[in-house]
């Protein structure tokens, strides 16, 4: 475990200026609730009235009134963006970093073998995301108990799930990937996840661009989605928990096989 | 393949980036308690073969061991008995040149803080600063604790004193022999001739991915040919054997690999008003491979 506590301690600043910012944004957003609710009967009919814009976000379908239908979509946002921007970045740098800073030679002419970096690597790359996504969570419930809401907690840990393996899957894929590049790439990575995110915006647009959700892993964070029917979509969780599979499998395979420049 | 009492053994290895060489059916040998210089001008495969001997890459063809196991195969048992300096040293941003050793050690899960606090101490090594204030000197420094602090029974070391001043590189040595002299084996990979003449038992050359030759230091640079510097003349002599001329001030230099007698015969002739013949050194002789002259024409 010498390599996991090691890039825990080598990303813990990015973790921290990260998860300050998911988190202090997300409260903020909770406590700004009790104000936004009285003049939410207005608004909610305006939003519901504003055509495509109204439902690429889902609000065409949610009561943008209600605690859970403006978290889904406000806070969804927030932990959705950052959260996969985050994951994005950590799993597109996980291999390519050592060889971009070239301190894989320094790294792989020690005693361990490359399953176990590119493990080791992978449970931090997970762990720094779920501390991320806890703190999130732990400040969210504070900021709930602070303006005495009392939401569905299923739903809201359901979109809380969600968001959470969609980041994963997102770290895994980037994860993936990083094991064929010889840079860091963190371009390549956010741009992915901003491609991810538009593909879900788009496919909520109009029912013929439905099959992409099948393509991003926003697909089943669509918290319109989750209020309504109560569950995370199998279909789009099957296929992208595959993703994660693949990326995950793919970044073992090139990483054991390829020559360190 | 014979493996017993080998360090390292490669036999027919080599390496191709696509169409371009690394190296080729490379034959090297190093027996166990050695201390072999491998030498060769720059893009020649020294950093090829080592990391191809490191696992850091996969050779296109032909075999390597280390203690008579496959590279490939046994990679990371292996390298727990090697200690690893590479040319250029790269450490993460931010650590404090302590953490480095630390971390080091730690994925040998050993603790080595003291033979590491010896060998700081004896290379002047200050573990307080981070790595990114280090001059390239100091990262080398690191680069040494980092190889040599777990007692390696194999050091592999890719031009180690570039950037060292004279008398780092002179304790360097010292622990080199020491380390040597208790039994571990020592490959390293250098340009300076005068290191190799001076500290190596034996040393293989290699250019433009082969090896030219691999001998004792003492047998490399045993020849007959001369030395020959004149004065009172600015060409040499019409003789075969006469190679790497040098117009000197007032005179000519040259490496003479004839008979002393047509030597001497043809001098009578010419006005020569002093001469100098004297033994080449390793430099001279290394010189030769790499130039593009054949080996044949070093008569040993």
């Amino acid at each position: 475990m010498t390599i996991l506590k090691h890039e825990i301690k080598q990303g813990r600043n990015t973790l921290l200026i990260w998860t300050a910012a998911v988190a202090f944004l997300m409260g903020i957003c909770v406590l700004i609730y009790p104000e936004m609710s009285k003049q939410m009967g207005e608004i909610s009919q305006s939003f519901a009235n504003m055509g495509g814009f109204s439902a690429a976000f889902g609000m065409d379908k949610i009561n943008f009134g209600e605690f859970t239908g403006f978290f889904g979509v406000e806070c969804g946002n927030i932990l959705g963006l950052g959260g996969a921007f985050y994951a994005a970045l950590l799993g597109i740098s996980a291999l390519s970093v050592e060889e971009g800073q070239h301190t894989a030679e320094f790294l792989l002419t020690h005693p361990v073998s490359r399953s176990s970096v590119v493990a080791q690597k992978l449970l931090s790359v997970f762990a720094q995301v779920t501390i991320l996504n806890a703190a999130a969570a732990a400040v969210t419930a504070l900021s709930v108990l602070a303006i005495g809401e009392k939401p569905d907690g299923k739903l809201l840990g359901l979109m809380f799930l969600a968001y959470f393996i969609m980041q994963v899957e997102t770290a895994a894929v980037c994860f993936g990937i990083s094991a064929f590049m010889r840079g860091g790439g963190p371009g390549l990575g956010l741009g992915l996840a901003a491609i991810f995110y538009f593909l879900n915006l788009v496919a909520n647009l109009t029912e013929k661009a439905g099959f992409l959700k099948y393509f991003t892993p926003f697909g089943y964070t669509d918290s319109a989605d989750i209020i309504i029917s109560g569950r995370l979509e199998p279909g789009y969780l099957a296929v992208g928990l595959a993703a994660a599979a693949l990326g995950i499998a793919a970044g073992f395979w090139q990483y054991g096989r390829k020559d360190i420049a | 393949m014979s493996t017993e009492k080998n360090a390292i053994e490669t036999r027919g290895l080599t390496k191709l980036y696509g169409r371009a060489r690394g190296i080729t059916d490379v034959d090297l040998t190093v027996p166990e308690g050695d201390f072999l210089g491998f030498i060769g001008p720059n893009g020649a495969g020294k950093s090829t073969t080592i990391r191809i001997l490191l696992g850091l890459i996969a050779p296109t063809g032909g075999e390597a061991r280390i203690f008579g196991e496959d590279v490939r195969g046994k990679r990371t048992e292996l390298l727990a008995r090697i200690g690893y300096m590479p040319s250029e040293a790269s450490f993460y941003r931010g650590m404090r040149v302590a953490e480095v050793l630390k971390y080091s050690a730690g994925l040998r899960k050993q603790d080595c803080a003291e033979e590491a606090g010896r060998l700081c101490e004896r290379l002047g090594l200050d573990v307080s600063k981070r790595v990114e204030q280090l001059s390239l000197g100091n990262r080398k420094k690191v680069s040494i604790v980092c190889a040599l602090q777990h007692n390696p029974e194999l050091c592999i070391l890719d031009e180690p004193t570039s950037g060292l001043d004279p008398l780092i590189q002179r304790e360097f040595y010292r622990i080199l022999q020491e380390r040597n002299k208790a039994g571990a084996t020592i490959f390293l990979s250098s340009h300076v001739l005068s290191e190799i003449q001076k500290y190596c038992r034996h040393a293989a050359v290699i250019r433009e991915g082969r090896i030219l030759a691999c001998d004792s230091v003492e047998s490399l640079g045993h020849t007959n040919a001369k030395n020959v510097t004149l004065w009172g003349v600015t060409a040499p002599p019409a003789l075969e054997g006469i190679r790497n001329v040098k117009a000197e001030d007032g005179g000519v230099s040259f490496l003479y690999s004839g008979e002393a007698g047509k030597l001497l015969n043809a001098l009578v002739r010419l006005p020569v008003t002093d001469i100098n013949i004297t033994e080449p050194d390793l430099e001279e002789i290394f010189m030769h491979y790499y130039k593009e002259e054949s080996h044949d024409n070093i008569e040993a």
